[in-house]
């Protein structure tokens, strides 16, 4: 889960990273209320999970609280690359003589944690990266060591910051470390980090990425969640404990296996290229043990998708046998009576696949068409769709 | 041959008591697997009864391992016990260790496989994986072991269903090892590591390569396979279709920007020399055509 820059604050304050005053709002009235609060000149930040907001203008800097008002006003509901904004961070003004970098994040190609560390902080990090890469000192930490105050002085040292602010440096990223560990985040990264012109260190944006699989020891991650970023079908979804992602196409997919699922998406696709670009409507990983009440709540949420026009249900029974899943069909679209609607073609491979073939067909139930293979029966599918 | 695992495998179970632990031990036993024990911290001295096998269960690894000469432990234990009990297996130095477990937040993989790199006895492979299974010598995992059997093909695969689906689709050719190396951001085992031991296995003819969106591990792959391999590998690569930020259903399959994308993979791939499939029966044919040239 990836937090608003907000929420990242929050966190860092949790865990003494020095921040700045912050405050969310969602109208230009608790905006110009947040920021009478504060006093003085503030800054008013779109809150968007992407990148480049300040060059699309979802970054403004007000005078008092009636301007932060009036910025507000301009800023909320601005469309950043397809981000509606809903919140603005109202923001206590600083003073910055120098902005820095500091990042903690897991490195997949190397399976450790890395940190990263720049003096030329406040633009995009890649293009530092790729233009000046010797500006950019990258250190793996191993996860049972941590992160020592003398490894970070060593790091800090080495990305040549000024020797009068090293100290407090590492001891930011001393505390970030804190909260990369303390809250199973995969990313905390804070660019800029700056020196005030009184010779304060400040976080002064944050983005924070927290591990999911770590929700059971972190409940109060949970609140965290945007819910209005949510699609509602999504929401039905994790309701039963499907996982299931919404897609923009016509083709409804079921499936068992985040790797197969996967590549139905991309079976479907192709052979969508053959009927007027028909696309897979949705990603849906029943799971290894289909039971017919998980496949009449998977065929439930993708029935009620009013883009769906066609559903693929592509099984191969390896621990599950195919007489179960074709059983479990049979029973979700009787539970479903007359809401299900739509052609539902059927591919089943694998463990007793010829008995589960067997009940599809003496079934005879008018939705349902059988193909012996994915890629055949991802054709018809997309062909029903097209029509 | 085979690659990991083979008929003189030994296996405890740690977590054999749950619910998925037995039926899984039940399913390994079935397909011939030598299951020797299980581990449940609390629950040793007991013996399990698995359709005629009397199995024991012990509190430690260290302790099944002295008492069954297991070389081999297979974790089903759940997300918030997993980090506590594969470092109890390294700990007791079992050469291999497979975890199928999904869920494991991954500061806890770091910090297990960490500690297996540093003491340097244990092969970890997962986790979130369906194991692997060296067709009618041993089955370790969760892998059905009646699709096929044995023959030249060695396969690696993030992902457990698209090996079912490739194993059934050249199920009449067979395989030495097919190996589930799962959809984690951190595993212990890579696509690198079985491509170096399939191409050191002198039973494997050619490699089936399974990947998906998501980190960089095939564009390693392929460079890897560039400088060392020499036998015929036919690849395939999942999720062209998903959109950048959202995860789909592996919590490493996430394509961020322009890293991770199928179609860098399957690039990188081909310019390594790999074959690959646009559908996995379009690699199948692939595979077939090479063999039997």
């Amino acid at each position: 889960m990836d937090l608003f820059e907000y929420q990242a604050r929050d966190l860092f304050e949790k865990h003494g990273v020095p921040v700045l005053a912050g405050a969310v709002a969602t109208t230009p009235e608790e905006a110009e209320a947040a920021a009478r609060g504060m006093g003085g000149k503030v800054v008013v930040k779109a809150q968007v999970k992407v990148g480049g907001r300040g060059k699309a203008g979802g970054v403004k800097l007000a005078e008092n609280a009636q301007d932060a008002r009036e910025k507000s006003a301009a800023i909320l509901g601005m469309d950043i690359k397809g981000h509606i904004v809903g919140k603005v961070m109202i923001a206590q003004a600083a003073p910055i003589a120098e902005e820095y970098y500091l990042a903690i994040l897991l490195d997949r190609s190397n399976r450790t944690f890395l940190v990263m560390a720049s003096v030329a902080g406040g633009m995009d990090i890649e293009q530092v990266a790729h233009e000046a890469p010797e500006k950019l000192v990258k250190v793996p930490v191993n996860s049972n060591d941590g992160l020592s105050k003398s490894a970070a002085i060593k790091i800090i040292n080495d990305a040549k910051f000024p020797a009068d602010i090293a100290d407090q440096v590492a001891d930011a990223l001393v505390l970030l470390w804190g909260v990369f560990v303390s809250e199973d985040a995969t990313l905390v990264e804070v660019n800029p980090l700056v020196k005030t012109t009184d010779g304060r260190i400040i976080a002064l944006d944050g983005k924070v990425t927290l591990d999911d699989n770590a929700g059971f020891r972190h409940p109060d991650h949970e609140a965290l969640v945007d819910a209005s970023a949510t699609n509602a079908l999504e929401a039905a979804a994790k309701e039963k404990d499907l996982n299931y992602v919404k897609l923009d196409g016509e083709v409804g997919i079921i499936g068992n296996g985040a790797g197969l699922v996967m590549s139905t998406l991309d079976v479907v696709a192709y052979a969508g290229e053959q009927f007027g670009g028909v696309k897979p409507a949705n990603f849906l990983d029943i799971g290894g043990g289909a039971s017919a009440q998980v496949m009449a709540d998977g065929l439930s949420i993708i029935l009620g998708d009013k883009d769906v026009k066609s559903v693929f249900v592509n099984v191969f029974g390896g621990i599950t046998s195919c007489d179960a899943v074709a059983n479990g069909i049979i029973q979700a679209l009787e539970i479903l009576g007359d809401k299900a609607k739509k052609p539902i073609v059927v591919r089943l491979d694998g463990n007793n696949v010829l008995e589960g073939r067997r009940i599809l067909d003496e079934a005879a139930h008018p939705l349902i068409q059988q193909l012996d293979t994915m890629d055949g029966a991802a054709a018809r599918a997309a062909e029903l769709a097209a029509k | 041959m085979s690659i990991f695992i083979n008929k003189h495998s030994r296996v405890i179970v740690q977590g054999m008591t749950g619910s998925e632990g037995t039926k899984h031990t039940r399913r390994m036993l079935a397909s011939g697997t030598v299951v020797v024990g299980g581990v449940t911290p609390g629950k040793g001295g007991q013996v399990i009864d698995i359709d005629g096998h009397q199995l024991p269960v012990f509190n430690t690894v260290a302790e099944a391992v002295a008492a069954t000469q297991a070389n081999v432990s297979v974790v089903f234990v759940p997300p918030k016990f997993a980090k506590a009990a594969v470092v109890d297996a390294i700990d007791a130095a079992v050469p291999l260790v497979v975890v199928i477990t999904e869920g494991i937040p991954v500061h806890d993989t770091a910090a297990f496989f960490a500690y297996s790199q540093s003491k340097g006895t244990t092969r970890i492979i997962g986790p979130n994986c369906p194991g692997l299974i060296t067709p009618g010598e041993s089955n370790v995992g969760i892998i059905p072991s009646d699709i096929t059997g044995t023959g030249p093909i060695g396969l690696v695969s993030k992902s457990g269903t698209l090996t079912y689906q490739m194993m059934y689709e050249l199920r009449d050719i067979g395989f030495t090892t097919a190996v589930g190396i799962g959809g984690d951001p951190i595993i212990g085992t890579t696509h690198i590591d079985c491509l170096r031991a399939f191409q050191d296995d002198p039973d494997t003819k050619a490699i089936v390569m399974i990947g998906e969106i998501g980190g960089d591990a095939e564009e390693r792959a392929a460079a890897f396979i560039s400088e060392y391999v020499t036998k015929p590998v036919v690849g395939y690569v999942a999720g062209f279709t998903a959109p950048e930020g959202k995860t789909m259903g592996h919590a490493g399959a996430i394509v961020s920007g322009s890293s991770g994308t199928a179609q860098g993979k399957k690039d990188a791939l081909e310019a390594a020399g790999v074959q690959v499939g646009k559908t996995p029966s379009e690699s199948a044919r692939l595979m077939r055509a090479l063999l039997s040239r």
